[in-house]
């Protein structure tokens, strides 16, 4: 196994523990988005180019400051969370957790689809990785385009302040300020 | 490098990693950081397959895994803004409070 | 040609020195030991030209006491920085406090690899070169916002909040904008994009419909994005004290300065290859001055087109620079984008010229009318200190 392979796995597996078990939520982020870089390095190595430069760009550059902004707009930035990590059912969370990566690499590890690959000089191109978007995945692209819009506009709709409306029955009395509710 | 056994093993390290954290984290944007920590280990397969196939013009191993980091990214939006609109009104982020329709 | 197969076979002869199992290494630390030295020292004399013309523009002279004619001050001004104590907050996080500065000035600096200086001078070739540049820029939000946090200050986190949104609304169009020479040029790699407009002037993709104004729109996003007037914000004095660079200082915080403007001559450099043809002398009889030097060249100009643009205009408002993002540029750059199949399905002729400006025009017009009319004048509304059932 290559070294440089086992550096960046190793960075990747603890930084995504790490972002599991972390108190301090925004440390959790942070060290999401370190696992974030640790998988696009992978896909470098795999000389998958665009990927992993798009992997870059979409979650440490957008997806992870979106999650900072709704951490800290739901006031998880400032205390420790210490009811966070819930210490009864650790034990059986744990326990899934492992079974269910037994169970996976006891798959890997006995197909004999993954032992006789070996690989040649395979590298990707933009302009075929282009041809093919629209010419056999045009349809996903489409509806790729449809559900990126209804999911900006609905994001949009659902974070915005509710408004309460102006109308009021004495106009000449100050306007009640602090509302608890918004 | 000569195998894709490593690769593998990465992704299904990764995504029980992100399974044990949507099953133990009391704080829903957390539950959803696990979400796309299982999504990004999916991708990882797909790019190791797609490297590991002798196909030298076929790039739809890279195909889905574009598909798959777009609709992710749409996910978290809408999640995130969702998770946002329920602490507007119950001042609380633990998925535990949202019981009103229980019984 | 010669000063590129120069500097390569010298390369390659020192290259040599080195044991067999390190080439690769020293042949890496080879290509980028002058570039980083080169925008280094670029760094201190901008330093001393933006003050020096500021003050022109100003009706002063600038800094002219410390060498003849001023030109010691970067060296003062460096060991001012370098000796100034480093206060850290009591109770920011350590950790995050000093990695948040370096992250910032490893992402500007990284985005000098794939900016092709020469005819085969460029430090990486990727091809996807330009993807890199602009995901590696989308990685500085991230180290703006642990600089904010880190320093446990709500002034500071409020305007790395402000500087993370006025950075996340400008990629867009800046991104966009750039899309218009890819499609153009057919490829994503930029040496490629400069090889495309090979030949003279008249080949650059700035005096196109759709490159003119996706030079503007480009330009426009590259000063909200490196936090340079008028959309500074971030680092000015009257907004929020420093913005998340409040509690920094000494080296730290010459290390934001640098990694400013580092991203500034980055992106400069960026312009300059996408829409000026890049190393490319301006007349083919020009050609045996090296190519370098018509790429810092055009940088320069850029440069002081910034310089002279934030000596001119006032600082924008947060919430006027986020209507001006997401209203008028994001449309517009669209709006390049459709221009620019338009032209190069019509060929690329006169026609095509013709039909590309009026689209472009058409809409910049169209487009800021329907915009302006928005925001009339409403008439004014007089309330009177009267007597109310408030205060009887």
């Amino acid at each position: 196994m290559n070294l440089v392979f086992a550096i960046i796995a190793l960075i990747t597996l603890a930084s995504a523990i790490a972002a599991m078990c972390l108190r301090n939520l925004v440390h959790c982020v942070l060290c999401l988005t370190v696992t974030f870089t640790g998988i696009a390095m992978t896909y470098l190595q795999l000389s998958a180019q665009f990927v992993g430069f798009s992997q870059i760009m979409v979650y440490v550059g957008a997806v992870s400051v979106l999650v900072i902004f709704a951490l800290l707009m739901t006031r998880g930035g400032n205390e420790l969370n210490l009811r966070d990590w819930n210490p009864r059912h650790w034990l059986i969370g744990l326990g899934t957790g492992l079974l269910t990566f037994g169970v996976m690499a006891t798959g890997i590890f006995k197909s004999s689809l993954t032992r006789s690959a070996a690989p040649d000089s395979k590298t990707e191109s933009v302009k075929t990785i282009g041809e093919s978007l629209l010419n056999e995945y045009v349809l996903p692209l489409e509806a790729l385009a449809l559900l990126l819009t209804v999911a900006l506009i609905g994001a949009a709709l659902l974070a915005m302040p509710e408004r309460k409306t102006a109308s009021s029955p004495h106009s000449d009395r100050p306007q009640t300020k602090g509302d608890p509710t918004n | 490098m000569d195998t894709l056994i490593p690769y593998l093993l990465l992704s299904a390290g990764l995504f029980c990693v992100g399974l044990t954290g949507v099953m133990l984290r009391r704080n829903a944007i957390l539950i959803l950081a696990g979400v796309e920590l299982m999504l990004n280990a999916a991708n990882i397969n797909f790019v190791a397959f797609w490297r590991f196939h002798p196909g030298a013009d076929d790039m739809s191993g890279l195909v889905m895994v574009l598909f798959t980091i777009a609709i992710a990214a749409a996910e978290a939006a809408v999640g995130l803004a969702l998770v946002i609109s329920i602490f507007r009104h119950y001042r609380s982020t633990d998925p535990e409070i949202l019981e009103d329709l229980k019984g | 040609m010669w000063f590129e197969d120069l500097l390569i076979s010298l390369k390659q002869q020192i290259v040599m020195i080195a044991p067999e199992h390190f080439r690769p290494v020293f042949s890496a630390m080879l290509s980028t030991i002058p570039i980083l030295s080169a925008f280094g020292g670029l760094f201190a004399v901008i330093t001393l030209v933006e003050r020096k013309m500021l003050g022109r523009i100003q009706n002063r002279y600038g800094p002219n006491r410390v060498g003849p004619g001023g030109i010691f001050q970067p060296i003062a001004d460096g060991i001012k920085m370098l000796t100034k104590e480093d206060i850290i907050p009591f109770s920011a996080n350590q950790f995050l406090h000093l990695i948040a500065p370096l992250l910032l000035l490893v992402t500007a600096m990284l985005g000098l690899a794939v900016i092709p200086f020469g005819h085969k001078l460029v430090a990486v070739e990727f091809e996807a070169g330009i993807l890199f540049f602009f995901a590696i820029g989308g990685a500085a939000e991230l180290a703006v916002f642990i600089a904010g946090w880190a320093s446990r200050n709500k002034y500071a986190l409020l305007g790395s909040l402000r500087a993370i949104a006025q950075m996340i609304s400008y990629e867009i169009p800046l991104v966009l904008s750039s899309v218009a020479v890819l499609m153009a040029a057919g490829s994503l790699s930029l040496p490629e994009v400069v090889e495309a407009q090979a030949g003279g002037i008249q080949s650059w993709y700035i005096w196109t419909p759709w490159g003119f104004l996706g030079c503007i729109l480009f330009l426009i996003a590259t000063l909200a994005e490196v936090n340079r007037s008028p959309f500074d914000i971030p680092e000015a004095e009257s907004e929020l004290i420093a913005g998340h660079m409040t509690e920094y200082s000494g080296f730290k915080y010459a290390i934001f300065f640098l990694a400013e403007f580092v991203a500034m001559f980055a992106m400069c450099a960026l312009t300059a290859t996408l829409f000026l043809g890049g190393f490319h002398a301006p007349l083919p009889i020009l050609d045996f001055i090296p190519g370098p030097f018509w790429l810092f060249a055009k940088l320069i100009l850029l440069v002081l087109l910034f310089i002279w643009i934030r000596g001119t205009m006032p600082r924008l408002r947060a919430d006027q620079l986020m209507e001006f993002a997401w209203k008028f540029m994001l449309p517009m750059s669209v709006m390049n984008l459709v221009t620019t199949g338009v032209w190069i399905s019509l060929g690329g002729g006169v026609f095509a010229w013709v039909v590309g400006a009026v689209m472009n025009a058409g809409a910049y017009f169209g487009w800021s009318r329907l915009l302006s009319q928005s925001s009339r004048v409403k008439p004014r509304v007089y309330r009177y200190a009267e007597e109310t059932k408030a205060n009887v």
